[in-house]
């Protein structure tokens, strides 16, 4: 219970030791996650000032907020910060890096300082983009298709191509990272079959990182010498395909959306067991299902070319094989309703999220399939129906799994318990402010109305006016918990080791845990969602 | 803490001569890549050398970067980026080798 | 063999403290260089990827190309890697059986070779440029036949930007390379590296050998496509 009167604090990650050199020097994987934690807030307030004033500039048919110059900056730059530096970090950076240790039941990450290097790359990378933008911004769009990039725009790309390159690496370093610590790190009895089902997202995602990650780097490095020294290794004139370089780009790019789904995926496994209390239906179903996912993912990239001038044929493979990749998702979705069937179902606020989620990444997986559809997707691409279903999936999914993961493990983080009732409004706003922006969406794009275009036909107004008005309630729904989760750092009520009566190795030790995590290296003999002989009460180990 | 006088933790040690060996047909057959790219071969002139190379690299991963001797999951690992590269090399190629095959000759 | 008090305490030092044993850290170590070395594979594939394209595609300005590399240079060049790669393997075994002289010795030879290759690129380099076979406003390609004359310069400036490109991109690795070497050389000289504690100078080994391994695939590629006149 909460009182008054402070207590000694037991030592733990955030007290051992103070001092600005103590958080920009450690090794400990809890302080880079929290680092972490705060510039990757820091990039989504940028990029989401970006989209305000995109939706701003919709309010009107006419181009009349901005020149149309700007407005191809606006977005851009909205896409660059929120893919690369927002959305592709956040779960597994932030609280990849906080768990995976924990739910192991290992000291620390394989290599603590590789990760250390990775936040720095993080932040070189992410200056580097951001004094691009502010000097002068950049107008290719996020996807820098060439040769507008190599050779026609006259705005910042080699600085922002840099920037993400860099960023680049420090994915990939934490990709590698991942991968070896779930090799060779587990506890004592921590099989992979009894590893929670966020380790097997993010192991699956850090696949991706590794083996996506660097094609992109290449190919912006590529794009930078072209636009530095005239060469047309992209550019038609110069005897260059521009094709190339979209199939290199998304060759990762297509990949990358799976980086960012996956962890997010993998928090959802979490939750809907724990409040649920069951065990997650078909776990090993689940396990294999990130790792089709990572696999099949790769195969599908062409599908975001097939009006770029692909031969048919390419296109009809690609298109197949788009259809296989949902299947491996609605596996997992539907283990995850079949979770909840018969379970003893709480709605706490992760839940809530967890709900969400799987209702929202349930409607833009499906518009996916859509848009796989050779036929269908001529007559939608590059409209707002593409806009719409990536929002779906990102937004919809992937920023409420991390808020649901945010939420559900705050407690462990900082100690400290956030407060139920601001936090359930929150989520409710973000569900209803996510669903007023962008389903009108869907509509406009079937209609016809183009992305990308600051102005439109006044025939549109009455949806983008909607779709505005619910990014301002989205908005307000993602301001609450910054509001909230700060309060809570100094008046929220102290959690115990398991607020919730979880199951896992997190759970067993202090909130926040101690510097080295366990007192003694636990040894596993339970299976994974153990909820059966879950006791009531909490549990901790050692301590 | 492990009895360290009963625990080996020293690699397996390669005899030198083994990697005399390896370095000996390296060399010649990198004799044998140029020689082979005199010859008049025409569409097989790039299938040699690349096997020529390959069965080079090959050795050097297998000896002088010890996966021979090396854990399962190491093997994996190569085998992994080997089958990416054929990903991205082959699903590239489908649409440049089919390009064509539909083009358009009129109205 | 038998280890040393000396040794072991060496090693212990060396132990960092999330690791059980040396043995976790040692085989944890390796599997992350050789995930390090995945990604490499891939960075370098996405420029192998590219000549695979545009060779398919201009044969014929590719091989015009190609006619202008100096292959006697390119096959020394890989005679020198290949020598390195023998001296750094042995390197790492002198490592392994507790001859840090030996292993000195070797990586310092490993060094030159290093150099070597670096000075025979340089050369290319610079004769390459004095014909302005790089890509960009100044190139000018010539295929100094004057019965025939260049069928398609534009295709073959794309074969020079991938040329420029692939092998810059590995000279880079390679000066990268000479710097980590240099670095065991100078820790391995303070008595860093026992039997039981070798690991920096494993991986640094099998970074310098697949280093190694991308030139075997450069050399034929861009010196050898259908060379048929020789020299």
């Amino acid at each position: 219970m909460a009182t008054a009167v402070q207590t000694v604090e037991r030592e733990n990650y955030l007290n051992s030791n103070y001092g600005i050199k103590s958080w920009l020097l450690t090794t400990d994987h809890k302080r880079i996650a929290i680092l972490y934690l705060i510039s990757i807030t820091a990039m989504f307030w940028i990029g989401g000032f970006f989209a305000m004033m995109i939706r701003l500039e919709l309010l009107t048919p006419a181009g009349d907020l901005v020149s149309s110059d700007t407005y191809n900056k606006l977005f851009t730059m909205h896409g660059i910060i929120m893919v690369f530096f927002f959305l592709i970090p956040s779960v597994p950076a932030v609280l990849g890096n906080f768990l995976i240790p924990l739910m192991v039941g290992a000291k620390d990450l394989a290599f603590p300082r590789v990760n250390l290097l990775s936040w720095y790359l993080y932040i070189i990378g992410g200056t580097t983009a951001l004094v691009a933008m502010i000097t002068g911004g950049v107008d290719t769009g996020w996807t820098f298709y060439t040769p507008f990039s190599t050779t026609y725009s006259n705005t910042h790309v080699i600085g922002a191509a840099v920037g993400i390159f860099i960023t680049g690496f420090s994915s990939i370093l934490t990709g590698l990272n991942f991968i070896v610590t779930i090799h060779r790190m587990r506890a004592p009895g921590m099989t992979w079959r009894r590893l929670p089902l966020f380790c097997w997202s993010n192991y699956a995602a850090a696949l991706i990182m590794i083996l996506g990650t660097p094609v992109i780097a290449i190919t912006l490095l590529l794009v930078a010498f072209e636009r530095a020294f005239h060469i047309g290794v992209f550019n038609p004139a110069l005897g260059g395909d521009p094709l190339l370089f979209q199939h290199l780009f998304w060759f990762y790019s297509h990949p990358a959306v799976y980086i960012m789904i996956l962890p997010g995926m993998g928090v959802i496994s979490e939750i809907i067991a724990c409040f649920s209390r069951k065990r997650v239906f078909g776990y090993e179903f689940v396990a294999l299902a990130s790792i089709a996912i990572a696999v099949l993912g790769f195969l599908v990239w062409a599908h975001h070319m097939f009006v770029a001038g692909i031969s048919v044929y390419a296109a009809l493979v690609f298109s197949l094989l788009s259809y296989l990749v949902a299947i491996p998702s609605a596996v997992k979705v539907f283990n995850w309703t079949a979770t909840l069937y018969k379970g003893s179902i709480r709605f706490e606020t992760p839940m809530l999220y967890a709900f969400g989620f799987i209702g929202l990444f349930t409607i833009g997986g499906l518009t996916g399939v859509f848009l796989a559809s050779l036929g269908l997707d001529v007559h939608v691409t590059d409209t707002y129906f593409v806009v719409a279903h990536f929002h779906y999936v990102m937004v919809g999914g992937m920023v409420m799994a991390y808020m649901a993961g945010l939420h559900f493990w705050w407690p462990k983080m900082t100690g400290r318990m956030y407060p139920e009732g601001w936090a359930k409004l929150s989520a409710l706003l973000v569900f209803v402010g996510f669903n007023t922006t962008f389903f009108p969406q869907f509509i406009l794009g079937y209609m016809g109305s183009p992305r990308r275009y600051h102005a439109y036909p006044p025939e549109f107004q009455v949806l983008n006016v909607l779709s505005t008005a619910g990014a301002s309630i989205l908005a307000v729904g993602y301001v609450l918990p910054m509001i909230y989760f700060l309060w809570s750092l100094r008046y929220g009520e102290p959690a115990g080791p398991n607020p919730y009566n979880a199951v896992g190795l997190e759970w067993m030790t202090p909130s926040p845990p101690p510097t080295h995590n366990f007192d003694e290296t636990p040894v596993v003999t339970w299976e994974a969602y153990d909820y059966e002989h879950q006791p009531q009460e909490e549990v901790t180990v050692g301590h | 803490m492990a009895n360290h006088s009963e625990h080996d933790y020293v690699g397996h040690i390669i005899p030198s001569k083994i990697y005399y060996v390896i370095w000996a047909i390296l060399m010649i057959g990198t004799a044998i890549t140029v020689f082979a790219a005199t010859l008049e071969l025409g569409i097989f002139n790039i299938v040699v050398a690349l096997l020529i190379a390959t069965f080079k690299g090959t050795l050097v991963v297998l000896f002088f970067m010890h996966l021979r001797y090396s854990t399962k999951l190491t093997m994996v690992t190569v085998i992994a980026s080997i089958f990416w590269l054929f990903i991205l090399f082959s699903l590239t190629m489908t649409d440049y080798i089919t390009r064509a095959w539909s083009t358009y000759t009129g109205r | 063999m038998a280890t040393s008090e000396v040794e072991i305490q060496v090693a212990e030092r060396a132990l960092q403290h999330h690791f059980a044993d040396m043995e976790q850290q040692k085989e944890t170590s390796t599997f992350g260089m050789w995930m390090f070395l995945l990604t490499e594979i891939m960075f370098f594939g996405g420029l192998f990827c590219a000549y695979l394209v545009y060779r398919s595609s201009y044969y014929h300005a590719f091989v015009e190309g190609s006619q202008k590399m100096n292959i006697w240079l390119g096959a020394t060049n890989t005679a020198v890697l290949i020598c390195s790669s023998l001296t750094m393997a042995l390197g790492v075994r002198a490592a392994q059986m507790a001859k840090p002289k030996l292993m000195i010795v070797l990586l310092l030879i490993t060094i030159l070779f290093g150099l070597g290759f670096l000075g025979i690129k340089a050369v290319e380099y610079h004769e390459h440029w004095t014909n302005h076979e790089f890509p960009g406003p100044n190139f000018h390609f010539q295929t100094g036949d004057p019965e025939h004359p260049a069928s398609d310069p534009q295709h073959t400036e794309i074969y020079f930007s991938l040329y420029w490109a692939m092998t810059g991109l590995h000279a880079l690795h390679m000066v990268i390379g000479v710097g980590l070497v240099s670095w065991i050389v100078i820790v391995g000289a303070m008595g860093a590296f026992t039997p039981e504690y070798y690991n920096p100078v494993e991986n640094v080994g099998l970074y310098w050998h697949f280093v190694d391994l991308v030139w075997i695939y450069l050399f034929p590629l861009l010196y050898l496509i259908s060379h048929k006149h020789g020299g």
